[in-house]
């Protein structure tokens, strides 16, 4: 066991953790934020995408004790129940989710483009960063509209 | 009054606020007090026999509480996974079915076989004990193929089943079709494969086992599209426990698409050792377990022949298929290549003949059940391309030859058992060539053909049959349970209103359209109502989601209910109002007695029904809560024309889908942006099928694509955005006139890409999926002169 200190969704934890494990799991299991999810093994469906230091990561690919001192945020973090983020706001808005269980990945990875890309995204652009997020519901049709809306909304709003 | 959550409104979902906030409950997400960890010993030989199982080293390990086999299972009386709907072979013998226990004796049949259990009290230990168990196999010759399983000297699989053959089932009427075929103007002749899928729904199958010491019941959550089935399989035929003690619960079900309808072992397995190891016991698959162990989908050689008159009219369709069902029988999976396909040969075509044969073999590989569509895609697959490449060979244009062959008058009986009740085919094929601008295809052909690119375009008219299903229709071709849906309206004093139902949501958004339906018919606002499902301890009982069935079915069982809610609130109201029960109307929401001005809101109604001061209680019973079991009169049939434009590379084989329209007729629409949200799915998923998904094993029965590195999922840069259109024909076989919209996309897409390669290409065939490198060497190979053309 080792202990690990991270801010997750601004707060500070201390916890003993195996050398091995996962941050997804350190997020699900140990701190029960199971708003990440895993769809995967390989690192390549984006269910797990979370923010570490503000860029995106896919948390089934770090070892929770590799992020001892980073802010970590996660789908719970980014908005709160009376003041949703733009990008959940626009996931709504435009029916891109079905069973919800790529969204929180799709959500913090499409946050995550906005902030690299900017705000008016055309739709190639959209689809090309997207690929490392799967859904297997949607495809991906409303998610892209989302996406573009969301990033829109997003410069409206103070980050 | 427009009720703003009314029936046609695109109501943004209600479910959704949670699962944007990370607030979903899936199975993986629940953890239960004390929990242990399965992990499931698999076999890693396509076919073997269990020499010898060696457990104790794993026994001893640290945090082991169990090792558990198929002995223990056997010793506790638990029976094995069954296969729910008898199919008869043409000579009258019934299936032959080999035995599939939750975890395998002796004998091992395809790579994921489960063969013990590890139970420790982290996952790390269960994994690390998990690599202690000892099993000394011999390796058998395995037989993957489908194409030669029932070969003499092939390998047997089951001893019940001699030649892998489970059964040599037919559906028609062969000498009337054999005689169209002597009297053919032109005969068209095609060889298919349909590819074999694995569905990949994004989350995993999980299940966490809990047994109560106090009452002597169980709990299990579990990763369900139906839990009530999964209950009644549990209790009466695999004998866990009876059906008052065991509660099956499906939370939030991260996606479905058919693979989480069937019971697997793993559930199974978990639900019975909790109560041996005294803990709840949880189990998530991880993607690769998934992989191997998920009923995969399709998976069909097929050879169809179409007899054509002089006139351009299909007269007969004969087809002959060999099905790969796998290793064992998994739950549904006889009656896909059977009853779910024949039926829907065809298509949207009056055809008067039609002779199908099917044998339904065994394979070592995993079991093959429905996936989205289930048997649908497979015969619009045949139909379609068999329609396509006549066209061609009679120098036909495709749109005007399926025209020319439509169903136009309604209802039509086909000559493969099914009475199609309404649609209008013309109509949602003049409206799909509108949209994409067919007229112009053929400048949009040479401005691709100016840049070195090779433009096709390509058609399917589907149907399916939805709304499954009338049960005694169902009873009569071998299904062990009756298809109908259930739902109880329970009105609160205060005049909100829960909605209990059988069906089950993963994806499909029932907390809202199923509330839309409630809000309209009452009157009331949408924020009042709740939709209860997916738990048997609420739900008394229910048939689940699966062939887009949950609109025409279930919502039609609510449809009932709500009626009878109406009734009696009604005779609530009359009594209330003093004046006679034949003078109220009900009406937005509230009651009114005619010629007076005396009026009741719906929530005034309800307080006065349980309060029960302002009637005679000896004649109306106070409360208000109705329940409905809705058996369906007919199957629906959602029919459509979806049109597909690709764009190649010759050099490359890159093949972009540059258009995609789609026009399809599912009857009522309860809420238009969640049917489309469906319809741009079942596209997805089947580009997937014709360009890029395909499961392969080696010859020794290794699963070749087992990660999402080797199974080529679709994402959002292989897709182009879809235009949707509808067309409306009411269905007149349910109160509601919903047809069902879960499958389409998945159905028409295949064969409409693959006209399109192949019109492209100049070729007749290209086996999916399409693939960069298939479509290249297609196009190597293709007369030049079209390119040039
Ligand atoms: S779980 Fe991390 S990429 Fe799939
Ligand atoms: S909404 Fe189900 S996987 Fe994306």
């Amino acid at each position: 066991m080792s202990k690990v200190s991270m801010t997750v969704n601004g707060q500070s934890v201390s916890e003993d953790v195996e050398p091995r494990m996962l941050l997804v799991q350190f997020l699900r299991e140990q701190l029960l934020l199971t708003g990440t999810h895993v769809g995967c093994d390989t690192s390549q469906c984006g269910a797990c995408v979370v923010h570490v230091n503000g860029r995106a990561i896919k948390s089934c690919t770090a070892l929770a004790i590799a992020c001892e001192g980073a802010t970590v945020t996660t789908i719970e973090g980014i908005g709160s129940e009376s003041n949703l983020h733009p990008m959940q706001e626009a996931f709504r808005e435009h029916h891109a989710l079905q069973c919800g269980y790529c969204t929180p990945g799709m959500i913090m990875a499409s946050i995550d483009i906005v902030n690299r890309k900017g705000h008016k995204l055309d739709e190639q652009t959209i689809r090309e960063e997207l690929e490392g997020n799967i859904c297997r519901c949607t495809g991906y049709h409303n998610i892209v509209k989302a996406v573009g809306a969301g990033a829109a909304a997003m410069a409206k709003t103070p980050a | 009054m427009t009720n703003p959550s009314g029936i046609g409104q695109s109501v943004r979902r209600r479910e959704d606020f949670r699962f944007i906030t990370g607030n979903g409950q899936y199975t993986d997400d629940i953890n239960r007090s004390g929990q242990t960890y399965a992990v499931f010993v698999r076999s890693p030989h396509a076919h073997a026999t269990i020499k010898s199982l060696d457990i104790a080293d794993a026994r001893k390990a640290p945090g082991v509480r169990a090792v558990l086999t198929g002995k223990d299972l056997a010793a506790d009386k638990i029976g094995g996974l069954i296969c729910g709907w008898m199919i008869h072979s043409k000579d009258g013998s019934p299936m032959k079915a080999g035995g599939h226990p939750a975890l395998a004796v002796d004998k091992v049949r395809y790579v994921g076989d489960h063969v013990a259990v590890v139970i420790a009290d982290t996952l790390n230990q269960a994994k690390d004990a998990a690599e202690l168990v000892n099993v000394d196999y011999d390796a058998l010759k395995a037989t993957v193929d489908v194409a030669s399983t029932q070969k003499p000297g092939q390998p047997q699989i089951h001893p019940e089943a001699p030649n892998n053959t489970v059964y040599q089932w037919h559906l028609g009427d062969k000498a009337a079709t054999d005689a169209a075929f002597a009297k053919a103007a032109h005969v068209t002749k095609i060889e298919l494969v349909n590819n074999r899928l694995i569905p990949n729904a994004m989350e995993p199958r999980a299940a966490i086992g809990e047994y109560d010491r106090g009452s002597g019941s169980y709990t299990t959550h579990t990763t369900s599209q139906n839990p009530h089935v999964a209950r009644l399989v549990m209790s009466a035929f695999i004998g866990i426990a009876p059906e008052n003690k065991l509660r099956v619960i499906a939370p939030d079900v991260g996606g479905g698409f058919g693979s989480k309808i069937f019971i697997y072992a793993e559930e199974v397995v978990c639900t019975w050792a909790a109560k041996k190891v005294g803990r709840p016991v949880k189990w998530t698959a991880d993607r690769t377990e998934a992989f191997l162990s998920d009923a995969h989908g399709r998976d069909h050689i097929t050879t169809a022949e179409a007899a054509i008159d002089a006139t351009g009219k299909v007269q007969a369709i004969r087809v002959k298929t060999i099905a790969n069902l796998g290793a064992y029988l998994s739950t549904f999976s006889s009656s896909v290549p059977t009853y779910l396909y024949a039926p829907l040969l065809s298509g949207q075509y009056d055809i008067p003949a039609i002779y199908c044969e099917v044998d339904g073999v065994y394979t070592n590989t995993a079991p093959v059940d429905a996936y989205r569509g289930a048997g649908r895609p497979e015969a619009t697959f045949v139909v379609e391309r068999l329609m396509e490449v006549s066209a061609r060979q009679l120098k036909k244009d495709p749109a005007e030859f399926r025209m020319h062959n439509f169903i136009k008058t309604f209802p039509h009986q086909t000559p493969v058992i099914m009475a199609y009740d309404i649609g209008d085919y013309p109509a949602s094929m003049k409206k799909a060539l509108e949209m994409a601008d067919y007229a112009n295809f053929s400048k949009r052909r040479d401005a691709s053909a100016k840049q070195g690119k090779l433009r096709g375009i390509g058609f399917s008219a589907y149907i399916e049959a939805c709304g499954i299903a009338p049960s005694k229709a169902v009873g009569s071709l071998g299904a062990g349970v009756g298809l109908w849906e259930s739902a109880e309206v329970r009105v609160n004093p205060v005049g909100t209103v829960e909605v209990l139902t059988g069906s089950h949501s993963h994806g499909q958004g029932h907390e809202t359209t199923f509330a839309q339906l409630v809000s309209h018919k009452l009157g009331i606002p949408i924020e009042q109502v709740s939709i209860v499902h997916g738990d048997t301890d609420k739900v008394q009982m229910g048939m689940g989601t699966y062939g887009s069935r949950s609109g025409a079915v279930g919502m039609s069982a609510i449809f009932v209910a709500l009626d009878k809610v109406i009734k009696k609130a009604t005779t609530v109201a009359a009594a209330c109002m003093e004046v006679p029960v034949d003078q109220v109307d009900f009406e937005d929401g509230s009651f009114s007695a005619r010629g007076t001005n005396k009026k009741m809101a719906f929530g005034e109604v309800a307080l006065q029904a349980y309060v029960a001061h302002k009637f005679d209680s000896s004649v109306i019973e106070p409360g208000l809560k109705e329940g409905a079991f809705y058996d369906p009169k007919n199957f629906t049939f959602p029919s459509g024309v979806h049109i597909a434009e690709v764009e190649i590379e010759p050099d490359t084989g890159l093949t972009k889908v540059v258009r995609w329209t789609a026009v399809d007729d599912f009857g009522t629409l309860m809420n238009p942006m969640i049917v489309e949200g469906q319809v741009h799915g079942g596209i997805a998923q089947g580009i997937g099928q014709a360009m890029l998904e395909g499961a392969v094993y080696n010859d020794a029965g290794q699963l070749v694509t087992a990660s999402f590195m080797d199974y080529c999922m679709p994402r959002a840069d292989d897709l182009p955005s879809f235009d949707v259109g509808m067309t409306t024909t009411v269905c007149p076989s349910n109160p509601l006139g919903i047809k069902g919209c879960g499958e389409a996309g998945a159905i028409a897409a295949p064969p409409a890409l693959i006209n399109a390669i192949t019109d492209a290409l100049g070729h007749e065939n290209i086996a999916m999926p399409a693939t960069p490198q298939a479509v290249w060497r297609a196009a190597q190979a293709m007369p030049r002169k079209q390119a040039a053309e």
